[in-house]
Parts: C-alpha cells; sequence; structure tokens
C-alpha cells in the first residue's frame, strides 16, 4: 500500500462559531478517485473549503495531513504550491485581470516556492496552448478577465483548464457538475480524467450521481450531519440515486 | 525600476530628513516610507533667496533671471492681483494654512548661465537624475526620447535639442524661451490659464522660475516622445514652474512629465502652471506620473501639489488627451482640462490616482463644449486605502450654441481599507438640448473571495492586490507611452504593498 496523500482524523470545522464538520475522518492514496456525496448541507462544500483553506471557516479540531505535511500549518498559497487544488463551485470573477496575467502569476509564484526561474513568456504561451485544448476552450480565454462575462460551462472548463496547468497532486471538485448541460459535463470529465495518473489523486463532491458515470470513483462516502457515514464503491453511488438520500436520514434520525 | 533603496544622505547645511525611526514593526515602516526610494537629496551648490514674498521679490526673481520688461510687468500684475486673494477652500481637502512668507521663491543650482554642453552641468545634478533613471546624457539619444530636466527653480539640461531644432520644433527651458524666442511666449503666455484664474495660478504667474517650452510647427510629428522631470531637491522652496505647449496646425506631439522630492519632515509646496494650445488638426497628449513624496504614515511631510492644467483646443478637430497617474503628494489639488472652441474638437482625461496613509486627493477634469461636435471622455480610476481620502471632482459642461456635442464619463472607485474616503462629485451643465452626456459610476472593494481565489491558485495576497488593482487601472495604463505604463505599473505594485485593510 502506498503511502497516503491525504489522511483527515476527527475533523471539526465551522462558520461563524457554527460547527459544520463533526469529526471527519477521510483517507485518500495517490491514484484514487472519490466521490463525496450527501443532501444539501451536510458539510461537503465545508469540506473543500477547510482544506484549501477558505478564510470563511475555522478549523476547531482535528488534523489533515497532506503527503506528511500538516495541511493546516500551510498558508492557502502553500497548500497549493504543494499541491492541493480546489475547482471551486463559484468559480470568482477578477475584472480586469486577464486569463494570462493570471495564470503566469500563479505559475510563477509555485516556481519561486520551489526555488525556479520565472518561465520564459514563449514556453509559457506555448504551455496555455496545450493546456486549454484539453477542456477545448479558444484562443479568446487568455484576453478574457478571470471568469469575467463566462457562461457557467466556460466558468468550470476554466476551472478544469488551471488545474491542468498546475498539476496538482490532489483536486477537489466541489460540484463541478452543477448548472452544466451534458456536453459541457462531458467536456469537464473528459479533462479531469485526462489528467488522472497513478500520482494524483481526485475528491469529486458531487449532490448527484449524473458526474460518476463520466469520473468513475473508487470509492464513494456519504456524508451527513458533518459526517461520513456510508462508504462503499461505485455501487453506493447507484443505490443512492435509486433510493435518495431519506433511507441514509432515517438511519441516522437519532 | 527596481527595488533597491537609497537611504537618504545628509546633504551638506541642509540635512534632509530621515523617515520616522525606531517604530517597532520594520515591515510597517518599509511598506510605508522605506519604498519611496526618490527620497534621497543631492548634495549641490545651490543658490536660494531669503524666504518671504514682496514685490521686491518678484522683481529680483524677474532680474536674476534677466527678463524683458512686459514679462515683470505680468509678474507684477499677477502679484497685487494675488494679494488681493485667498486660497480656495471649496476642495474635499484639509490643507493647513500655508505661510507663504515662509517659503523661498527662488532655489538654483549654483551654475549662472545655463550650459552649454553636459560636461558644463554639474556633475552632482547628473548623478541625481542618473539615481532617478532619467537618462539626460547626451549618448542615450537612442533612448528616443528628449528631456528637460527641472531641478528646483530652474532647468538644468534639455537633451535632443538639435535634432529636433533640424525640424523646426522648440523644446527649451521656460527662461531660454522667454530670451529666445519672446514674441512666442509673449503671445501665448497666460492666454490658457490666466493669472486671476485662481490664486494658486495668480501665485505661479507672479514667481514661476522656469519650466518648459514646446513649440511644434504646422505639420509636423514630433518623432520622439518629450519628457520633463521635476525634481524638488532644496529644503524650505517652493517649485512653481510653467509649461507651455503649442501644437500648430496638423502637428502631433507626445509629452511626458515626471515628479520626485526627497523625504522631508516639512510641507514643500509646489504650484505649477500647464497651458497647452491645440490648433487645427493637431493632437497634444500629455501624459504624468506624478509621484511627488507623499508624507509618512503620520501624514507628516509631503509635497502639497496645487496644480492648474488646461488646454485650449481651438483648432477645428483638434485633440488633447490627458492621461494621469497619481500616486505621490501629501495633497493633490488638480484638474487637468479641455477647453473645446474648435469645431469637432476631442478632450480626453484618463486618470488613476492612488491615495493611502493620510494622503488626500482632490482632482478630476473640466470638459467645456464651446463648439458644436465637440466630443469628451474622462475616465477616472480612484483606489484608496489607509486612511486617505481620494475625491473625483469633475465639470461637463455644454454652451449653448454647441450642437451636438458628446461626452462619456467613467468614474470608478476602488477601495481598499474600512478608513479610507471615496468622494466623487460631478457636475453637469448642458444648455444645449442636442448633448448626449453619460456618467457612469462604481464603488468597489477587493472581497475576500477574489483573494482566497488567488491564494488557492498559488498567488500571495500582495501579489494578488497588484494583480487585482493593475487590472483595475488597466483602462488608464494602456493610455500611456509604452516604457511609462510599465514603470507606472510597478509604481502601483510598490506603492500598494501591504495596503489591504
Amino acid at each position: 500500500m502506498k503511502e497516503a496523500l491525504l489522511k483527515v482524523e476527527n475533523l471539526r470545522a465551522g462558520i461563524d462559531g457554527k460547527e459544520i464538520l463533526r469529526g471527519l475522518n477521510l483517507t485518500v492514496h495517490p491514484g484514487e478517485v472519490h466521490a463525496i456525496m450527501g443532501p444539501n448541507g451536510s458539510g461537503k462544500s465545508t469540506f473543500g473549503g477547510v482544506l484549501a483553506g477558505d478564510p470563511r471557516f475555522s478549523v476547531e479540531s482535528g488534523s489533515a495531513t497532506f503527503h506528511g505535511t500538516d495541511l493546516f500549518g500551510l498558508s492557502p498559497e502553500d497548500r497549493s504550491h504543494e499541491g492541493l487544488f480546489l475547482s471551486f463551485q463559484y468559480p470568482v470573477e477578477i475584472p480586469g485581470v486577464t486569463m494570462v496575467n493570471f495564470m503566469r502569476a500563479a505559475v510563477n509564484a509555485k516556481r519561486k516556492y520551489f526555488g525556479q526561474e520565472p518561465m520564459g513568456a514563449a514556453d509559457f504561451l506555448k504551455m496555455m496552448r496545450q493546456k486549454r485544448a484539453i477542456v477545448e476552450l479558444d484562443n479568446k480565454l487568455a484576453s478574457r478577465s478571470v471568469n469575467e462575462g463566462f457562461s457557467g460551462g466556460e466558468k468550470k472548463r476554466n476551472e478544469i483548464f488551471q488545474m491542468a496547468v498546475l498539476e496538482p497532486r490532489l483536486a477537489i471538485l466541489d460540484e463541478t457538475d452543477s448548472g452544466l448541460d451534458i456536453d459541457a459535463l462531458r467536456i469537464v470529465a473528459a479533462g479531469v480524467n485526462a489528467l488522472k495518473t497513478n500520482d494524483n489523486a481526485t475528491i469529486v463532491i458531487t449532490h448527484y450521481q449524473r458526474l460518476l458515470d463520466y469520473i468513475k470513483p473508487d470509492f464513494v462516502h456519504i456524508l451527513y450531519k458533518g459526517q461520513i457515514v456510508h462508504s462503499g464503491g461505485p455501487e453506493l453511488a447507484l443505490e443512492l440515486e435509486e433510493k435518495g438520500y431519506d433511507w441514509i436520514k432515517q438511519q441516522h434520525q437519532s | 525600476m527596481n527595488n533597491e533603496q537609497h537611504n537618504p544622505q545628509t546633504a551638506g547645511t541642509r540635512p534632509a530628513a530621515c523617515p520616522a525611526a525606531g517604530n517597532d514593526s520594520a515591515v510597517i515602516a518599509q511598506a510605508t516610507t522605506g519604498d519611496y526610494k526618490y527620497g534621497f537629496s543631492s548634495d549641490i551648490d545651490t543658490e536660494i533667496i531669503p524666504p518671504g514674498l514682496s514685490e521686491d521679490v518678484v522683481r529680483l526673481i524677474s532680474e536674476k533671471k534677466k527678463e524683458p520688461q512686459w514679462l515683470l510687468d505680468f509678474r507684477l500684475e499677477a502679484f497685487r492681483y494675488w494679494k488681493t486673494l485667498t486660497p480656495p477652500t471649496w476642495a474635499h481637502l484639509d490643507i493647513p494654512t500655508i505661510d507663504f512668507q515662509a517659503i523661498s521663491y527662488y532655489a538654483a543650482p549654483v551654475k549662472k548661465e545655463g550650459p552649454r554642453s553636459l560636461d558644463e552641468v554639474d556633475p552632482k545634478i547628473l548623478d541625481t537624475f542618473n539615481r532617478l533613471g532619467i537618462p539626460i546624457e547626451e549618448q542615450k539619444a537612442l533612448s528616443g526620447m528628449a528631456v528637460d530636466a527641472v531641478m528646483d527653480s530652474v532647468s538644468v539640461r534639455t537633451t535632443h535639442r538639435e535634432r529636433l531644432a533640424e525640424m523646426g520644433i522648440i523644446f527649451c527651458s521656460f527662461s531660454e524661451a522667454v530670451r529666445d524666442y519672446p514674441d512666442l511666449v509673449r503671445k501665448y503666455l497666460g492666454k490658457v490659464v490666466g493669472y486671476r484664474d485662481n490664486f494658486y495660478a495668480a501665485l505661479n504667474s507672479a514667481v514661476f522660475s522656469d519650466g518648459s517650452f514646446v513649440y511644434i510647427p504646422k505639420g509636423v510629428r514630433c518623432p520622439m516622445e518629450l519628457s520633463t522631470y521635476f525634481r524638488i531637491n532644496s529644503a524650505g522652496t517652493g517649485q512653481f514652474e510653467r509649461t507651455l505647449i503649442v501644437a500648430d496646425d496638423d502637428s502631433y506631439v507626445s509629452y511626458l512629465e515626471g515628479c520626485t522630492a526627497p523625504m522631508r519632515d516639512e510641507n514643500q509646496l509646489h504650484a505649477a502652471i500647464v497651458e497647452i494650445i491645440v490648433e487645427d488638426r493637431a493632437e497634444v497628449k500629455y501624459s504624468t506620473v506624478q509621484n511627488w513624496y507623499a508624507g509618512d504614515r503620520e501624514g507628516r511631510g509631503g509635497v502639497y501639489n496645487l496644480v492648474t492644467k488646461r488646454g485650449l483646443c481651438r483648432g477645428t478637430n483638434s485633440k488633447l488627451s490627458w492621461t494621469q497617474v497619481e500616486t505621490g503628494s501629501a495633497i493633490t489639488w488638480k484638474y487637468p482640462s479641455c477647453v473645446l472652441s474648435g469645431e469637432g474638437a476631442v478632450g480626453e482625461f484618463y486618470s488613476v490616482a492612488v491615495t493611502r496613509n493620510r494622503q488626500q486627493a482632490d482632482t478630476g477634469t473640466k470638459m467645456i463644449h464651446l463648439a458644436s461636435g465637440t466630443r469628451s471622455t474622462i475616465v477616472s480610476k480612484g483606489i484608496s486605502t489607509g486612511h486617505s481620502q481620494n475625491s473625483y471632482r469633475g465639470l461637463v459642461r455644454v454652451a449653448p450654441k454647441a450642437d451636438n456635442c458628446r461626452n462619456y464619463t467613467q468614474c470608478d472607485s476602488l477601495l481598499l481599507s474600512d478608513t479610507c474616503g471615496a468622494h466623487t462629485f460631478p457636475e453637469i451643465q448642458v444648455a444645449n438640448p442636442s448633448a448626449v452626456v453619460e456618467h457612469e459610476a462604481t464603488t468597489s472593494k477587493i472581497s475576500e473571495q477574489q483573494l482566497f481565489y488567488c491564494n488557492q491558485r498559488g498567488i500571495p495576497t500582495e501579489k494578488a492586490v497588484a494583480l487585482i488593482v493593475n487590472g483595475y487601472a488597466r483602462e488608464v495604463m494602456n493610455k500611456l507611452p509604452m516604457e511609462f505604463a510599465v514603470e507606472a505599473q510597478k509604481l502601483l505594485e510598490i506603492t500598494l504593498q501591504d495596503s489591504v485593510g
């Protein structure tokens, strides 16, 4: 068995003093795809945000170890440099900042973190071209402002494009399927699958089984009231699709 | 530009003030004072007349400059009028009472005559301008820019004059223009900004020391950027320069001014006038990167920048474009304006004004549409942080007889702290029903989610702020000549380090 890429133990975290994650445990190994499913309000997006260091959330107790490093001891940008990527459920618009400038700043910040020289302009543009092909974004992307005026589908494709550029060890896809039509969903899923290797891992946060037709999970976890209450293989997602979340709610009512 | 710092030097008998020392937080000190890399002063023999202002002082200045009688008369009239005035108080500025008798109105590097060649310029002056990154050496001809360097009250050196002269272009110090082209100067001086215009214009008209003069003859496209670099060096002096630009029919010129001053505890007064005349089908682009010393974190010291800038587009289809990037000065009071009196004339104003710490800026423009078919565009971007106050003040006026005029104004404010103020005072006076006048305004902050999004992609907060601010200001920055756009962008980044509160 390979060493764990991410090990989350007894994680308690919340927002404005309200506890949302109530003792969450999860271990992810390289090469694995994990799906986290659950009803609305179960803490799925909070989990992604807490791992990435979203300042809205505060960690109360518990730990997260990311390939041997205490994740919560790192700034959000250092978590990124160490290989953690969060695909946002609602990608943020940054008017006036072009995608090319944004990504160049991101790439060069990471290179600086590892003591490397900034990437030359020609190499960078070449890489941009290659990576945007993965999610079928056109060449106007470079000069457009970050997420500004993007359609819902373009925003999600743009997230996967950034993931392709940054080559994370662990990608967390937060409701990447929400608001996508079937064509965009296929493109996004194909992009994620193309980036999969034996050394990286993906956590797919989703409400519906639909995305998992395209991104095949190795493990499916059901998050309810801030805890993972059920884990299984891909068949668990199909069961959920069939039966809904009510049986989970009933089991954990008391 | 790089991050190298120049420590303030002690300048002979006139010690330069050190930035507040002994602050616990070296980081804050670094961010708020250390980054003003022009804060050094130079030890140059300087002739300074005693502080105070009277008719005798005005006569003395005129005499030192060996001026003709008509110019002395102009100064004296202005002075007598100035004495009847009090400083304006309508701006959204808290200007401490200025003791106009405590200022010296003339300071000049000792060299009496204008230098004939580079060898005659005091090496310390050359060194000063070299440290500022200003290419005044002739061998830098290939840098593609002609420079007039003004130290304290006088022009130190104008480059490329011979090459420009071959095309009939006059680019020289104001004093030389008075001596060599008195008819031209007399014809245009005070025609756009009269000494009765306002308090500071009257003061400048009485005591102005030097500045730049530009004349572009009919049909000539000036082949290089013309640039004046203003430097206040001496303590206790005011700087009162005058710039006069005349673009004759079918000509074109792009002109840039830059400004810096040493860091001093006291406040320094800068009251300049810029007059521009644009004839038929001529075009003038006037760009400013204003980086006077802004005072320290507590608001001690810094330059009071009280400036009157106006262009008269009296030619048919003439065009004047003002672009300014304002990051310096403790107090800024300036409204570069366009009087559009030629049919089809075009006026533009593009501004980025940054205020932080205790800085105050009240800046904007006036677009006066006097002729038919005139058009104007105003794009103002304010960026405020710390305890600063940043105001946009603008006037768009369309005269009764001016048909089919058009104005578009966009006025944006970006707030980076909870303690700063951003204000807009737009005034629109339309007396002709065919006019179309638009005004758009926005106020925004950098959101926590925007910063987190950048952080998640590996971009540290400081760099993220710089990216977002540069993105916000891009529309204006793009109007600057290429080499200055890069400089101005770096200036913005340095100015705003650690400034998100």
